[in-house]
C-alpha cells in the first residue's frame, strides 16, 4: 500500500501511533534538551498517550519515556508510519 | 611526552574520582555499594542536585568518589547540571568514571561521547546489568572498551556484582598512561579536525592532551581552549581557519546551530557503537512491558488523579489510625517515666525541671514518631517507584494553569516530608522564575514536624473515624492554598514565560525492603536525634521561662486561702488557680501577655502566641512547648496528664482550627528559613517570605476563626 507523505505535528498523532521526526522547530536550549534525549531528526517516536486534557502527552523514543507539554509536542513535526 | 604528565600533583595512592552520568542511572546507588555511604537514592531524575563526597580504603588506595548530579548533556543550563559542569572542568579529579544504563545505552552513551572530548581518563560502568539481562539486552563489553579506547565494565548497583572489577579496572586505568579516546566522526567534521590538527602539529603547539582535541573543542566552540589559544600569534591564521571550518561544517549538516551538528555527530557514533556491541534477544519485546500495563491505570486520562488522591487518603489514614496505636503506649511510657524519675528528685525545683520541662517537652515530639515514620514510608515509596514522575505528569496540567511547573512536583512532594531538601530539590527547575515561585510555595506543603501538631489537635476534637480524614483535608487544603499563592505570585511578582517542559519517566521498579528501611530509618533517627537534643534544650528553656520569676506573693495569697478553705475540691481549685497565676507573671508569662493582643483576633491566648513563636525556632517545638506550658500550669493537681486532654479541656474549637491555620503556613522553621534564603540567592527573598507567609497566614487565620464561631454559633472565648 502506497503511503503518502504526509508531516503532522506530534499532537495530531493518535495514542499508540508510531513516527519518525521530520523536523524540530525548537530553539535554544529546549533543542538541545530534546535532542539529548533522543528526540532528533530521523528518530522513531511511539506516542504512548496524554494527561488529561490533552495537556501533556507521552512519548517512547527508543527505550526511553518522556513526557511533553503540548506546547513543546508541537514544535515536533513527524510523518506518521505506514 | 606532555601526555604522560599528570595533570595535577596528586600525592601517590589517593584516586579521586568523578562520578558523572544520566540522572536516575545509579551513581549513588553505585557508591552506596561500594562504601558504606547512605547517599539519597530514588527513582526519579534530579535526586542529586549537590555534589557529595565519600571516602573509602581498597588495598593501599585511598579513594574520593564525588557523587555529582545526572546531567543529559554537558550544559550548564539549571543549577544542578552547572553543578556538574563546574565540578567536571574547574576541579581536580584523576578519572571519570561515567555510570550508564545498561538498558538505555544508545541514550546514555551520548553523555559518553561528550566526555569523552574531555580527553581525562575515563571508565565506563554499565550498571543496571541485572535489569538488562532480565530484559534479554546482551551487551559485548569487551568489544565496546575496544571501539571507545577505555574500559567498560558490568556491574549491577542493586545486586552488587562487578564492584571490585570495577574498582581494579580504576586502579589500571589509574596507573597507566592516558589513551586517547576513539571518538570519530562523519567525514566532513574528520576533515576540519585533521586540517586543524595539522596545522597546530606543524606550527608545534604542544597541547596537553593531543591537537586532535584541541581541534575537536575549537570547532565545538568550547570556551577554555579558545581562551587559551586566542591570545597566541598563532591565532592570526587559525581564526579564518575555524570560521571557515565553522561555515563548511554547519552547511554539510544543514543547520545553522554548531551544537545541534555535534550532537547529530555524537549520536551518530553512538548508534554505530551500540549497533556493533548490543544485542537484544527478547522475545516478549513486542508484548507490552510491566511499566507499559501499570501506567495503562496509573496515568490514565480520567482515573490517573483520582488515583493518586486515593492513595495519598490512604496514606493519611494509616497516618492516623496505625501510627496511633502505638502512641498511647509511647504516653504511658512517658507518663510513668515521669513518675518514676519525679519520685527519685527531692529537689521541687529539679524534679519540675525534670517532669514538666524535659519529659514533658521530649515526651510530646517523640509521641508522634510512629505518624511521622508512616508519613517517610509514604514519601520513600513515591520516590523508589517511579510513581513520583507519573504525578508530575498527571498534575502538569494543573500546575500549569497556576503558573507552576509539572517539575515542582518533586520538591514540593519532598517538601511533606521536610521543606529543607525541598527548598534544594527546586534546583532541578531549569528557570530561576520558576525556581523562585517553588521555593516560596514550598512553605504551603506541610512538613513531618508540622504533622505532630495536626495529630495532637484532630485527635482532641474529632473521633478517631474522622480524624484521617481530617488529616487529609489539612494536608489537601495546604496544597490547595500553596496553588493560589502560586497563582498570585505569577501574576504578581513572578510574571514571564512559560518553561518547557519536558520530563524523562522512569520505568517503574520495585525498591527493596532494605532501600526503603535505610531511607526511613535515617530520617526517624534524625527525628529522635531533634528530639533529645535541640527539643530538649528547648523544652528546658521554656521550661526555665515558664517557672521564673516565682512569685512569693502569690504563693502565700493562696495559702492563706487554702487554710481557710475546709473541702478538698475547693482547694485544689484554688491550687489550679495558683499555678496559673503564677505562670502568667513568669518571663514567659509577660512575654506572652504583651503579644497576646495581636493574637486576640485570630482567637488565641498567649500561650498558643508563645507556642507559635517557639515554632519558629523548630516546629517540633510546638508541640513541645504546649507540653511545657500546660504540664507547668497544671501543677500536680491533674489526674490526666495527657496532652490531647489538656488541649479538649483548654482550647475552644474556633481557636484550634485558626491556630492549625497558622501552623499550615506561617514561616519555615530556622533551619530551613536559612536553606531558602541560601537558595533563592538573598536576604531579600527571605523578607519577602516573611511579609508573604505573615499576612497570609494571619488574614486566613482570622477568616478561619470568625467563619468557625459562626458555623458552630459558639461565642468568641479566649482558651486558657
Ligand atoms: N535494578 C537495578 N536498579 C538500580 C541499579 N542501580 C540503581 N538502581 C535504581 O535506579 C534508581 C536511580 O538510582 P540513583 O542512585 O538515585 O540514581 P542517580 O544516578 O544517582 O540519579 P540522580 O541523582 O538523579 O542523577 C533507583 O531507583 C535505584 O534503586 C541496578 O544496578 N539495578
Ligand atoms: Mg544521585
Amino acid at each position: 500500500m502506497d503511503t503518502v507523505a504526509t508531516m503532522v505535528n506530534l499532537t495530531e498523532c493518535t495514542k499508540g501511533c508510531r513516527a519518525t521526526v521530520v523536523k524540530l522547530n525548537a530553539r535554544g536550549a529546549l533543542k538541545q534538551r530534546l535532542v539529548s534525549f533522543g528526540v532528533m531528526k530521523g528518530a522513531k517516536l511511539t506516542l504512548l498517550g496524554y494527561a488529561p486534557a490533552k495537556k501533556t502527552v507521552e512519548i517512547k523514543v527508543g527505550r526511553m519515556r518522556l513526557a511533553l507539554r503540548k506546547e513543546e509536542a508541537e514544535m515536533i513535526e513527524v510523518q506518521p508510519d505506514a | 611526552m606532555p601526555d604522560n604528565a599528570p595533570v595535577c600533583p596528586v600525592t601517590e595512592k589517593h584516586i579521586r574520582i568523578a562520578l558523572v552520568g544520566q540522572p536516575n542511572v545509579g551513581k549513588s546507588m553505585l557508591i552506596n555499594s561500594i562504601s558504606d555511604a547512605r547517599l539519597h537514592v530514588g527513582n526519579f531524575s534530579g535526586v542529586t542536585v549537590e555534589k557529595s563526597e565519600v571516602f573509602f580504603d581498597y588495598k593501599e588506595y585511598h579513594f574520593t568518589v564525588v557523587d555529582l548530579p545526572g546531567t543529559y548533556a554537558f550544559t550548564d543550563y539549571s543549577i544542578e547540571e552547572r553543578v556538574t559542569h563546574d565540578f567536571l572542568c574547574n576541579e581536580d579529579y584523576d578519572l571519570i568514571v561515567n555510570v550508564v544504563d545498561s538498558t538505555n545505552l544508545e541514550k546514555n552513551l551520548q553523555l559518553t561521547a561528550e566526555l569523552m572530548t574531555m580527553s581525562k581518563k575515563m571508565v565506563l560502568a554499565l550498571n543496571m546489568t541485572d535489569e538488562a539481562q532480565k530484559e534479554g539486552i546482551e551487551i559485548d563489553a569487551a568489544y565496546l572498551s575496544q571501539l571507545l579506547g577505555f574500559p567498560a565494565v558490568k556491574v549491577s548497583a542493586a545486586a552488587k556484582t562487578g564492584i571490585e572489577a570495577l574498582i581494579e579496572t580504576i586502579i589500571e586505568v589509574h596507573e597507566a598512561p592516558r589513551q586517547e579516546a576513539k571518538l570519530i566522526f562523519s567525514e566532513a567534521v574528520e576533515e576540519e579536525v585533521d586540517a586543524i590538527a595539522r596545522y597546530l602539529d606543524t606550527h608545534h603547539f604542544k597541547a596537553a592532551i593531543s591537537n586532535r582535541n584541541i581541534a575537536i573543542n575549537l570547532l565545538q566552540n568550547e570556551k577554555k581552549t579558545y581562551r587559551t589559544l586566542h591570545d597566541l600569534p598563532l591565532w592570526t591564521e587559525l581564526q579564518p581557519m575555524l570560521i571557515e571550518a565553522d561555515r563548511h561544517i554547519r552547511t554539510h549538516h544543514d543547520t545553522d546551530d554548531i551544537k545541534e551538528v555535534f550532537a547529530e555527530e555524537y549520536a551518530a557514533f553512538v548508534r554505530g557503537v551500540v549497533a556493533e556491541t548490543v544485542r537484544v534477544n527478547n522475545p516478549k519485546a513486542q508484548k507490552k512491558s510491566l511499566t507499559d500495563r501499570i501506567d495503562d491505570v496509573l496515568i490514565h486520562p480520567v482515573l490517573g488523579i483520582p488515583i493518586f488522591l486515593l492513595l495519598m487518603w490512604g496514606l493519611f489514614q494509616l497516618t492516623f489510625e496505625v501510627g496511633n496505636i502505638p502512641m498511647e503506649w509511647i504516653d504511658g511510657f512517658f507518663g510513668w517515666l515521669g513518675d518514676v524519675v519525679g519520685n527519685t528528685i527531692s529537689n521541687d525545683e529539679i524534679r519540675s525541671l525534670v517532669v514538666d520541662g524535659i519529659i514533658s517537652g521530649v515526651g510530646a515530639v517523640v509521641l508522634f514518631t510512629p505518624n511521622i515514620i508512616i508519613l517517610f514510608i509514604g514519601i520513600a515509596l513515591l520516590e523508589s517507584t517511579g510513581y513520583m514522575s507519573r504525578v508530575a505528569f498527571l498534575l502538569d496540567g494543573i500546575f500549569h494553569k497556576f503558573g507552576l511547573h509539572g517539575q515542582s512536583f518533586i520538591p514540593l512532594v519532598t517538601g511533606f516530608g521536610c521543606s529543607i531538601p525541598a527548598y534544594m530539590s527546586a534546583r532541578i527547575l531549569k528557570n530561576d522564575r520558576d525556581r523562585l515561585l517553588t521555593l516560596f510555595i514550598i512553605g504551603f506543603m506541610s512538613c513531618g514536624a508540622r504533622l505532630p501538631v495536626y495529630v495532637l489537635f484532630t485527635g482532641a476534637f474529632f473521633s478517631q473515624s474522622v480524624a484521617g480524614n481530617v488529616l487529609f483535608a489539612i494536608y489537601i487544603t495546604g496544597a490547595l492554598l500553596g496553588l493560589i499563592a502560586a497563582k498570585v505570585l505569577k501574576l504578581t511578582a513572578f510574571k514571564g514565560v512559560d518553561e518547557p517542559f519536558v520530563m524523562e519517566m522512569p520505568k517503574y521498579r520495585l525498591p527493596s525492603l532494605k532501600l526503603i528501611w535505610h531511607t526511613v530509618l535515617t530520617k526517624t533517627l534524625m527525628y529522635l536525634k531533634k528530639a533529645g537534643t535541640f527539643i530538649a534544650g528547648a523544652s528546658m528553656l521554656v521550661w526555665f521561662l515558664s517557672t521564673y520569676p516565682h512569685s512569693d506573693a502569690i504563693e502565700q495569697n493562696y495559702t492563706v486561702q487554702m487554710e481557710k478553705t475546709s473541702e478538698a475540691a475547693g482547694r485544689e481549685q484554688l491550687a489550679v488557680e495558683r499555678d496559673a497565676a503564677q505562670l502568667e507573671q513568669s518571663f514567659l508569662g509577660r512575654i506572652g501577655k504583651a503579644i497576646e493582643p495581636a493574637f486576640e483576633p485570630i482567637g488565641l491566648n498567649w500561650k498558643l502566641a508563645v507556642a507559635l513563636q517557639a515554632g519558629l525556632a523548630a516546629k517540633e517545638v510546638v508541640v513541645s512547648t504546649l507540653g511545657v506550658l500546660y504540664a507547668v500550669g497544671e501543677g500536680a493537681s491533674e489526674t490526666d496528664k495527657s496532652l490531647v486532654n489538656a488541649i479538649r479541656e483548654h482550647i475552644p474549637f474556633a481557636s484550634a482550627v485558626s491556630f492549625i491555620v497558622v501552623i499550615m503556613i506561617y514561616l519555615p522553621c530556622l533551619a530551613a528559613s536559612v536553606v531558602f534564603t541560601r537558595e533563592a540567592g538573598g536576604i531579600k527573598y527571605f523578607i519577602y517570605l516573611f511579609l508573604f507567609t505573615t499576612v497570609t497566614a494571619y488574614a486566613l487565620a482570622f477568616i478561619a476563626y470568625r467563619l468557625t464561631l459562626l458555623v458552630t454559633g459558639a461565642p468568641a472565648v479566649l482558651p486558657t
